[in-house]
């Protein structure tokens, strides 16, 4: 799968809707790239895609973190030092200089899309 | 500078009491301190020497100890008594040959305790009851006998006769006075108080005069009383009060009252203006403070002026509140209404057995006195408004009716003026603790902390309380015990909906009693919830979004996100056979091995795909689930007890085994540790511990809320010589307690220490069932027993849940990210530094 060759904008099938954990986390690897995904079948938008990787902590870990609401905006703390990255922009709540990527997911039937690019 | 000297002689609570109170100010490097002590210990508890035989030790009991002495600077002569002062050249001699000169002399000599000249009062088996080694004597004769007499039934006399109901005697009190207790209560209040001992199998022989005591067959002791009646008994506790020890004073021709004391002024000065007398030798306005509070207002008096300022010791309150043998007594005031003018109000509860009365002036609109026998709740209340000379309410007798409408009325904190005395043993005053509040104290623990209110007797607790919190409300910054965001309630009270509306998820509690969508504490705390009361597996669907990584995935991630891996190994015992897979399975995943401080192994840089494999194979060799990454019993360690130990008295591995294998998989508050000791050399450590066990030779020591790590606490002594199944009754309903009422992640000991009534709250709850949920909190924790699972043996065998399991959800790739070196034999992450040299091509 990490061998497909991704252009610009192209809508990439990662997994299927069973291969997710309702409100909480995943990790997928896309184009050596890891991504949590996370799927909150309750909210709106339901998925979101973001960076996998903790620049504070340096480990792959994002995705196994706990959804919380802060101040009415869903986040995932990250399991190692709890720092808040907000799902919608990936905004560090904690260091206002970190943002991690996020990328646009989507359901088309029972497969997951994303794109990176 | 040259420093004055300071000599104190004597040093019980308030000799101790005046050292401390130097040590804490800046003047202290004023003087030169040096301490003459009689006693072979430094100074300790004395109001609570019963608890001696209690299981208490003589080091629990400790006040003073050597090597805080020695960093205070303080030169400390044990077992050294002072014997004579020459005033002219100002210097003390003592026993051992030391002369000492000063410049200012501390005399804290105390009290001895007073014996009927009754021929035969010098028998061997008859004894007094005041220092830890009269306990000593008492406890070897009571080893040899069956029946004890204390003579003398006030205050001390009752607290000796619980003394000897706990080293298994069958006790009696005799007293001279028509009723117990005559100088703090009342006609009704001894009469119940008498009854209610009586129950509790103390046998009362009031209106008694002994007039011989002699020896009988056997070497028993006969009393002979006045009448014609007798008695016979193995031993003799006379506790027919104090009198001050004041022969040294008297020899230096300090003047004496004429039945004794030394006469002080209100500068706690003796006729010698360089001598303070402090404590149960002072004399002051021809009268005995027999009581530690005014002792240690003397004490602090003196230290005043020592340091130059201004002070006076004006005479002191005599009110008191204390439990006799499980009974509540207060006395407050002129609790005998002697004084002209006086008119009472009686509350009698025949059926319960409480007595409450209060002594008014004749208007009703004072309160001079009152005596509470069965509940003192509303001594506190009662105290303030005598101490203060507060207006009674409109109608007084409601302070001492039981209040229809459940609530006690009590006195707003608001009520009170500034200079009102809240905590009497360490002197602190409403403004005293406002001004810590204001100071920026924010609860009732940095106060104590701060202030040292409460932390004397602990009878002000809920009054201290009562003042931070309506000072806190004042200040606009009321605590917040609020849960998180989104639930506006504590953690207990959130426990207590979730039990009584039977709420089995989240989202349910979140739609009934929440606000928003759940954050990282909220939702790890239902879980928590959840699962002490219902037990069901965390991983059940509606609860796998709630967990913390580490219980999500039941290993502990390390700062690489690889996890370790905890097996139980219950009691630290293990087979070898155990051992080896052990070390197979650690070979196998290249992990890195550690044993813990746990008695166990810890098997670390297990990747997340892994930990299915390495608990399929821990399983098959009969492994279970360690829960080192839950928050709940971690592990019982222990020594190897009486099966190996030429020292053991009892099989502690086994008691080890059966309490670890019992409270596995309990989810609580916060982690749970505890220990099994096999004897008291305390091997195992337990009394750092939750719930610490050591044996005895009748059965079991029970300890609970201690702690190491970070804040280290010993744990208290909370009962003694259990059999097995009291023990295991006793840590069911403690843990269950704790569960129900603790905060989110709050150990046992800080539990305990916010527990309003402490210690012995606790034991009323636990010991004696006082808010009748025993039945229930067993219940409960039978039901968490008979549902453990191995979390680990039920995740492997479940696809969906092993499917958690994968690094990634699209590919079997590892995590490349991950990078190992090589240290000592064995594998550790790499640091950032060898990860970028890695990554170089050479």
């Amino acid at each position: 799968m990490s061998e497909v060759a991704i252009t610009r904008a192209e809508w990439l099938q990662v997994c299927k809707r069973s291969d997710l954990v309702a409100d909480s986390g995943v990790c997928a690897l896309v184009g050596g790239r890891q991504i949590a995904l996370f799927f909150l079948p309750e909210q709106e938008p339901q998925l979101y895609a973001i960076d996998n990787w903790d620049p504070i902590a340096n480990a792959g870990v994002i995705g196994r973190g706990l959804v919380a609401e802060i101040d009415g905006e869903l986040t995932v703390a990250s399991p190692l030092y709890k720092q808040h990255y907000r799902l919608s922009d990936g905004q560090c709540l904690e260091e206002e200089e970190i943002k991690l990527e996020i990328f646009p997911v989507a359901f088309e039937g029972d497969d997951v899309l994303i794109q990176v690019g | 500078m040259v420093k004055q000297k300071i000599v104190v002689i004597g040093n019980g609570m308030v000799g101790h009491h005046f050292l401390e109170q130097l040590a804490n100010r800046p003047e202290r490097e004023m003087f030169d301190v040096l301490v003459f002590c009689a006693e072979p210990r430094p100074a300790y508890d004395r109001v609570h020497l019963s608890e001696y035989f209690g299981g208490r030790s003589a080091d629990d009991l400790a006040m003073g100890k050597v090597e805080q002495y020695r960093e205070w600077g303080y030169d400390l002569r044990l077992n050294d008594a002072a014997v004579g002062i020459d005033r002219e050249n100002k210097i003390v001699t003592s026993a051992s040959g030391a002369s000492e000169a000063y410049d200012h002399l501390i005399l804290a000599t105390g009290s001895y305790p007073f014996v009927p000249p009754i021929p035969g009062h010098q028998h061997d088996k008859c004894f007094v009851y005041r220092t830890i080694e009269d306990l000593d004597k008492i406890q070897a004769a009571a080893k040899e006998g069956k029946v004890g007499v204390v003579v003398g039934g006030g205050l001390l006399g009752l607290e000796a006769a619980n003394a000897l109901k706990q080293l298994g005697l069958e006790a009696h009190v005799v007293e001279f006075a028509p009723g117990l207790m005559s100088v703090q209560l009342d006609e009704g209040g001894s009469k119940l108080l008498r009854e209610k001992i009586e129950e509790l199998g103390v046998t009362v022989h009031t209106s008694t005069a002994t007039e011989l005591i002699e020896e009988v067959d056997g070497g028993r002791l006969r009393m002979n009383f006045k009448g014609d009646k007798s008695l016979d008994t193995d031993l003799i506790v006379f506790s027919a009060g104090i009198r001050p020890e004041d022969s040294l004073a008297k020899s230096a021709g300090i003047e004496l009252g004429e039945r004794g004391g030394i006469v002080v002024d209100n500068t706690c000065r003796t006729s010698d203006k360089n001598i303070f007398a402090i404590g149960e030798c002072a004399l002051f306005n021809n009268f005995i403070y027999g009581l530690v509070a005014p002792g240690y207002t003397m004490a602090r008096t003196a230290v005043s002026l020592l340091c130059g300022e201004a002070a006076e010791f004006n005479g002191a309150d005599m009110s008191t509140k204390l439990k006799l043998l499980g009974v509540e007594v207060g006395s407050i005031g002129d609790a005998h209404g002697r004084a002209e003018g006086s008119a009472a109000i009686t509350f009698v509860d025949e059926q319960t057995g409480v007595y409450k009365r209060m002594i008014t002036d004749r208007e009703g609109k004072k309160l001079r006195g009152a005596v509470l026998v069965g509940d003192t709740g509303d001594y506190d209340t009662l105290l303030q408004y005598h101490l203060n000379d507060m207006d009674l309410p409109e109608h007084p007798e409601q302070l001492i009716l039981p209040a229809l409408d459940g609530a006690a009325p009590t006195l707003g904190a608001d009520a009170l003026p500034d200079t009102a005395t809240i905590c009497s043993c360490h002197n602190v005053s409403k403004g005293d603790i406002v001004g810590a509040v204001q100071g920026g104290c924010c609860s009732v623990g940095e106060v104590k902390d701060c202030t040292k209110a409460a932390t004397g007797c602990g009878g002000c607790s809920a009054l201290l309380k009562n003042v931070v919190d309506t000072e806190l409300a004042a200040l606009g910054m009321e605590v917040n015990n609020d849960l998180c965001p989104h639930f506006p309630y504590t953690r207990q009270e959130i426990f207590h909906m979730v039990q009584v509306e039977e709420i089995k998820t989240f989202d349910e509690l979140l739609h009934k009693h929440g606000t928003g969508k759940g954050c990282e504490i909220c939702k790890p705390t239902a879980a928590s919830i959840f699962a002490s009361l219902w037990n069901e597996h965390i991983h059940k669907k509606p609860h796998v979004g709630l967990q913390d990584t580490n219980d999500t995935f039941m290993a502990n991630m390390q700062k690489n996100g690889t996890y370790s891996v905890v097996p139980r190994i219950a009691g630290g015992e293990i087979t070898p056979d155990k051992l080896i897979v052990l070390g197979q399975v650690a070979k196998k995943y290249d992990l890195y091995t550690k044993i813990t401080g746990g008695q166990r192994i810890d098997l670390f840089g297990a990747r997340l795909e892994e930990l299915p494999e390495i608990w399929r194979e821990l399983t098959d060799a009969g492994f279970e689930t360690g829960h080192a990454y839950g928050k709940s019993l971690r592990t019982v360690k222990s020594c190897v007890g009486s099966t190996w130990c030429r020292f053991g008295v009892q099989d502690s591995v086994g008691m080890a085994l059966m309490v670890e294998n019992r409270y596995k998989g309990l989810r609580s508050p916060h982690k749970i540790k505890m220990a099994v000791s096999g004897c008291t050399r305390e091997c195992a450590e337990a009394q750092s511990k939750d719930i610490g066990v050591i044996a005895t030779e009748n059965g079991w020591n029970l300890y609970v809320c201690g702690n190491g790590g970070m804040r280290p606490r010993h744990a208290d002594l909370f009962a003694t010589d259990l059999d097995d199944v009291t023990l295991i009754k006793y840590i069911d309903r403690v843990l269950m307690f704790y569960v129900r009422t603790a905060d989110k992640l709050q150990r046992t000991s800080v539990w305990l220490e916010n527990l309003e009534g402490g210690l012995d709250y606790l034991r009323e709850v636990v010991i004696e069932d006082k808010l009748g949920i025993c039945d229930e909190l067993e219940r409960q924790m039978t039901n968490v027993v008979g549902t453990y699972q191995c979390e680990w043996k039920t995740a492997i065998n479940d696809p969906e849940m092993v499917k958690r399991f994968r690094q990634f959800v699209n590919t079997d790739e590892k995590d490349e990210k991950i990078v190992f070196v090589e240290e000592r034999e064995q594998r550790r992450p790499a640091t950032q530094e060898e990860i970028v040299k890695i990554a170089e091509p050479a």
